[in-house]
C-alpha cells in the first residue's frame, strides 16, 4: 500500500475562499449595530420591558429550533428549563448572595443536567414518550416551584432579583441580553452545518439510515436535548436578572406551549425562524390585549394557531422563504469539477474481508436465518441470492447491526463485530445501501453524502470542511451526478437516488460495500449503468456484497455465489458452477 | 390496616378511572399508531357538558345520554379536524397537532365557563354503604362496575363482532385491510368517536369525586399515558392493570408520603419503568416505526 498522502485530494481552495468569519463578518456588523442600538435608545419602560422579553424568549425558542428543527426532537417542557435558570439566578442572588454570573452559569449547568438526565431515560423510546415524559417534567417542576416554600418561596415567587455590576442600567442590561443573542444565534445558526448539526438532521430524516451511516443515534439526540436544555436555562437566567422577579406561573406548561408556537410559527429549522416567532408572538398579543380580559380566550387561540400552522404552514414562516431561496440558488450554484474519487479499503485481516459463521436469526419459533456461514474474498463481488423468504434481506440487516444475531459471530477485516451496534460497524469498515431508498429527504444530494463521508475512521478525508466536500463530490461525480450536487433529493429520479445512496456509501470509503437489491425498482437502462457502476468500483478494489433478483447482474458482476433457501446455506462457490447446481436450479424451479 | 383496606378501595376506584382514560390512548394508538395528547380534555369536557345538561334541568340520565352524544360529535369533528388532514404524515406533526388540540379544547372551556370549578352530584341519593371497616362510597362502586362492564364489552366487541375484527385489521394492517374491502377512514373515524366517548364516560364518572376544572383533563390524561407505558404499550390489558396500579400506588403515596406531591408519584414510577422496563408489564419493546 502507499502512503494515504499519495491519494489524498488536494483541497479545493475554489469552494470556500474566504475564511468563515470573514464571510460572516455582515452578521457581526448587524449584531453590533443592533447591541449599540440597544445600548444608547431610550426606550420608555413598556417598550423596554418587551424587547427584553423578546429578547430572552428568543433564546429559549432557539433551543426548540434545536431539538425539533435540526433533529426531529419534542421537548413539551422548555419553560421548565427556562425556569430552572430563572430559579438560578433569582434564588442564587437574592438568599444564597452569589454573583450573578456563578448564578447564571450555575443554572446553564442545572439546565443542561436535566436535560441530558431526562433524555437518557427516554430518548431511546419513541417520540411519544419524549412528548409525554417532558410534559409530566414540566408538571414536577412547577409542583416543586409552588410547594417547596423554603427553596423557591412558593407562590409569592422571588422577586428583588440583582443583576450584575457591569449591567446596572437597564439599558445596559439590554445591550447585553442582545449581545447574548447574537452570539447564541449564530452559533446554532451555524450548527446545522457542522458534523453534529449534520448528524442531527440526519437522524430527524432516517434514524435507520443515520445508524448505519456511523452516526450514533441515541448520543446525538441527547446532545440536542441537552442543548436545548442548556439555552432554556441560560434564557431564564437572563429573563430573571432582567425583570427581577421570577413566580412558578410564569414557568408553567402553558408557557411551554407559548414557546413551541413560536418556533413552530416562525420556522422550527432556523433560528431566524425562532426570532421571526418569537418577535411576532410577543408583538401580536400586545396588539390585541382585549384577548387577555377574557381567561383562556388568549391560550385557546395559541391551540388553534398550532393546528392551523401544522396543517397548513409545516415548515413556518422562515421555512416558507428559505424554501423558495434553497430552490432558486440551487440553480444558478454549479458545484465546481472535482478530482477522481480514490476509494482505498482498509486491510487489517488476511485474504478473507468478511468471515460470518453460523449466523443464526429466529423471529420467535421462525428461524429466519439458521446457520449461515458466509466468507467473502478480499477484492472480490460476492452475491448472495435465493428466492423469496429465504433470508437474504434479513442477513444483510443481520449484517449491518438492525438486528441482533440469534447465534454465530461475524468478523469483519478482523475485528469482531457480531455485537457492535450499527454505527459502530459502520466505523469499522461496513457501508450499505437500502433496497428501499432511505436518503435524508431534506437534504440536498451533497450533504446525504458528505455524512456518509463523515464516517468515523474514513482515512480518505482530510481535516476540514472542504476537505469533507471535496470527498463527497468526488463521490457524486464518480456515480455521475456531480452536476447536480445541490439540487433536493426529491428533485431525482428513483433510479438517480439509488446512485446517490451508492454515492453516500462510497464516499465513506468502506472496507466491504453491503448492496440490498440495488437493481430493484430499475428499468433496463438504469440496470445496465448500475452494471458498468459495479464494474467500476470493483476495478478500484473494493469489496462488494450483493443481494439481487437480477440474475444478469449477478452472474455477470459476482464471481461467487452464496445461496440461500429457507433460511440455510443450500450451495457456495464460483458463480457459474453453482448456478448450475441442481439444488439451486430445484429452489428456484421448483423440483421435478 | 382499616386504613390500608380503605385506601386500596379509593386508589382502585380512582385507577378505573385512569383505566378508562388509558384504554381510549391505547385505542387511537393502535388504529392510527398516534398519541391523542387530547385525550385528557375528552374527559374534561364531557364533565362540563353534564355539569351544563344538569343545571339546564335535565334528569340525570339524560344529562348523561346527552353528554355522551355530545362526545360523539366531539370525536367527529377531532377527527376530521386534526387528524384526518395530517394522516399521510410523520407522528411529529400529528402529536403536535393534538398537542394544539388539547389546548385549544381546555381555554375554549375555560373562555366560555370561567375559572370557577363546578361541582357534579353523584348519580345516586345514597353516598354510600358501611361494610366491616371499609366504607365504600357509591361513586367509586358504580366508577368500578362500569369500568369491569365496558372490560367485558371491550373484549366481546373486538373479538367476536365483525365490526371490531375489521377495526382491528385496521389497525394491523391498513393497506390490506383496504385491499379487502374496509373503509379504512370509517375505521379510523369509529376509533375516535368510541375513545372520545370512553374518555368522556371517565370523566363524567369521577366529576363527582374531583372537582370538574379545566385542570382535570390534562391530570388524568398524564396520570392515564404512564398506566400505558407501565402496563405495556399499545396492549389493552396493559391499559387496565396500569391504570389500577398507579391509582393505588398514588393514593397510598398521597396518604403516606406527602399530599403536595401526590401528582408527582406517577412520574416517578413512569420513569424508573422507563429506565428499568421500557417495555411495560405486558407489552413487547415498541420501537417507533421506521
Amino acid at each position: 500500500m502507499s502512503a494515504p498522502s499519495d491519494n489524498m485530494p488536494i483541497p479545493a481552495q475554489a469552494i470556500h475562499s474566504k475564511p468563515l468569519l470573514v464571510r460572516h463578518l455582515p452578521y457581526f456588523i448587524g449584531a453590533a449595530i443592533l447591541v449599540v442600538l440597544a445600548a444608547n435608545m431610550n426606550f420608555d419602560g413598556y417598550v423596554h420591558n418587551i424587547l427584553l422579553q423578546a429578547t430572552t424568549f428568543a433564546i429559549a425558542v432557539f433551543g426548540l429550533s434545536v431539538v425539533l428543527g435540526l433533529c426531529g426532537q419534542i421537548n413539551l417542557a422548555q419553560a421548565a428549563f427556562f425556569g430552572l435558570g430563572a430559579y438560578a439566578v433569582g434564588i442564587g442572588t437574592t438568599d444564597l448572595q452569589v454573583s450573578f454570573w456563578l448564578c447564571l452559569i450555575g443554572g446553564c449547568v442545572i439546565s443542561l443536567l436535566a436535560g441530558a438526565l431526562l433524555g437518557a431515560s427516554t430518548l431511546r423510546l419513541g417520540g411519544h414518550y419524549l412528548a409525554m415524559v417532558t410534559i409530566s417534567f414540566q408538571q414536577i417542576v412547577t409542583l416543586v416551584m409552588i410547594n417547596a416554600i423554603w427553596l423557591t418561596h412558593g407562590p409569592d415567587g422571588v422577586s428583588n432579583i440583582r443583576r450584575p455590576d457591569l449591567f446596572q442600567s437597564s439599558q445596559s442590561y439590554l445591550a447585553f441580553c442582545v449581545a447574548m443573542l447574537a452570539i447564541v444565534g449564530y452559533l446554532v445558526w451555524h450548527l446545522s452545518d457542522t458534523k453534529l448539526g449534520r448528524a442531527m438532521r440526519a437522524v430527524r430524516d432516517n434514524e435507520l439510515a443515520a445508524g448505519v451511516n456511523g452516526i450514533d443515534v441515541f448520543r446525538t439526540k441527547i446532545y440536542a436535548f441537552a442543548l436545548c436544555a442548556l439555552l432554556g436555562g441560560l434564557a431564564g437566567g437572563l429573563f430573571a436578572g432582567g425583570f427581577a422577579y421570577v413566580s412558578p406561573d410564569q414557568f408553567s406548561f402553558a408557557e411551554s406551549i407559548v414557546f413551541l408556537t413560536m418556533s413552530l410559527l416562525g420556522g422550527v429549522a432556523s433560528p431566524i425562524g425562532s426570532a421571526i416567532g418569537t418577535g411576532l408572538l410577543i408583538l401580536i398579543p400586545e396588539w390585541l390585549r382585549f384577548l387577555k380580559s377574557v381567561p383562556g380566550l388568549y391560550l385557546a387561540i395559541y391551540g388553534l394557531f398550532v393546528i392551523l400552522i401544522i396543517r397548513f404552514m409545516p415548515d413556518g414562516i422562515w421555512g416558507f422563504v428559505a424554501d423558495a431561496f434553497t430552490r432558486w440558488r440551487a440553480k444558478i450554484k454549479t458545484p465546481p469539477a472535482s478530482a477522481a474519487l480514490q476509494l482505498k479499503p482498509a486491510t487489517v485481516g488476511g485474504d478473507i474481508v468478511l468471515e460470518v459463521t453460523g449466523l443464526s436469526k429466529y423471529f420467535g419459533g421462525l428461524k429466519a436465518v439458521d446457520g449461515v456461514d458466509i466468507a467473502v474474498k478480499r477484492g472480490g463481488v460476492h452475491a448472495l441470492i435465493g428466492p423469496n423468504g429465504s433470508g437474504k434481506t434479513t442477513t444483510l440487516n443481520v449484517l449491518s447491526g438492525l438486528y441482533v444475531a440469534t447465534a454465530g459471530k461475524i468478523v469483519l477485516d478482523g475485528t469482531d463485530i457480531t455485537h457492535m451496534p450499527p454505527h459502530q460497524r459502520t466505523a469499522s469498515g461496513l457501508g450499505r445501501t437500502f433496497q428501499n431508498i432511505r436518503l435524508f429527504r431534506s437534504m440536498t444530494a451533497l450533504e446525504n453524502v458528505e455524512i456518509g463521508a463523515e464516517r468515523p475512521g474514513n482515512t480518505m478525508v482530510g481535516k476540514g470542511d472542504d476537505a469533507l466536500t471535496e470527498r463527497a463530490m468526488e463521490a457524486l461525480t464518480f456515480v455521475g451526478l456531480g452536476s447536480r450536487a445541490n439540487e433536493l433529493i426529491s428533485s431525482f429520479s428513483y433510479g438517480h437516488q439509488r446512485l446517490i445512496e451508492i454515492a453516500r456509501a462510497l464516499a465513506s470509503n468502506p472496507t466491504l460495500l453491503l448492496l440490498d437489491e440495488p437493481a430493484a425498482g430499475l428499468n433496463s437502462t438504469e440496470k445496465l449503468e448500475l452494471h458498468e457502476l459495479l464494474k467500476r468500483i470493483a476495478a478500484q478494489g473494493l469489496t462488494i456484497l450483493i443481494i439481487d433478483h437480477d440474475m444478469t447482474l449477478v452472474s455477470e458482476a459476482a464471481q461467487h455465489i452464496t445461496v440461500l433457501n429457507f433460511g440455510r446455506r443450500i450451495a457456495d462457490g464460483e458463480s457459474m458452477a453453482v448456478l448450475r447446481h441442481p439444488d439451486v436450479v430445484s429452489a428456484y424451479l421448483g423440483s421435478e | 390496616m382499616d386504613l390500608a383496606l380503605q385506601l386500596l378501595f379509593t386508589g382502585i376506584g380512582i385507577g378505573a378511572v385512569y383505566a378508562l382514560v388509558a384504554l381510549g390512548f391505547v385505542l387511537i394508538f393502535r388504529a392510527t399508531n398516534v398519541v391523542n395528547f387530547a385525550q385528557g380534555e375528552f374527559s374534561m369536557v364531557a364533565a362540563y357538558l353534564m355539569v351544563v345538561a344538569v343545571e339546564a334541568g335535565l334528569p340525570y340520565w339524560a344529562a348523561f345520554i346527552v353528554a355522551l352524544l355530545g362526545m360523539a360529535l366531539l370525536g367527529v369533528v377531532f377527527n376530521l379536524g386534526v387528524y384526518y388532514p395530517l394522516r399521510h404524515r410523520t407522528y411529529l406533526p400529528v402529536i403536535i397537532a393534538t398537542i394544539g388540540a388539547s389546548i385549544l379544547l381546555a381555554n375554549s372551556v375555560l373562555a366560555i365557563y370561567g375559572p370557577q370549578p363546578q361541582v357534579l352530584e353523584g348519580w345516586f341519593e345514597t353516598p354510600g354503604i358501611q361494610v366491616g371497616p371499609v366504607y365504600l362510597d357509591s361513586q367509586y362502586l358504580l366508577i368500578i362496575g362500569v369500568t369491569i362492564c365496558l372490560v367485558i364489552f371491550n373484549f366481546w366487541f373486538f373479538e367476536k363482532t365483525l365490526l371490531g375484527k375489521k377495526l382491528q385489521a385496521t389497525s394491523q394492517d391498513k393497506e390490506m385491510a383496504s385491499l379487502l374491502g374496509i373503509s379504512v377512514s370509517t375505521m379510523i373515524m369509529i376509533t375516535f368517536i368510541y375513545s372520545a366517548v370512553l374518555g368522556g364516560l371517565a370523566g363524567i364518572l369521577v366529576a363527582p369525586v374531583l372537582f370538574v376544572s379545566i385542570q382535570m383533563g390534562s391530570t388524568i390524561a398524564l396520570k392515564a399515558f404512564a398506566a400505558t407505558i407501565i402496563g405495556g404499550f399499545g396492549d389493552v390489558t396493559g391499559a387496565i392493570i396500569g391504570g389500577l396500579a398507579l391509582g393505588v400506588i398514588e393514593t397510598f403515596g398521597a396518604a403516606y408520603i406527602s399530599v403536595p406531591y401526590k401528582d408527582g408519584f406517577a412520574f416517578l414510577v413512569l420513569i424508573a419503568f422507563l429506565i428499568f422496563r421500557p417495555q411495560g408489564i405486558f407489552g413487547e419493546r415498541v420501537a417507533e416505526k421506521a
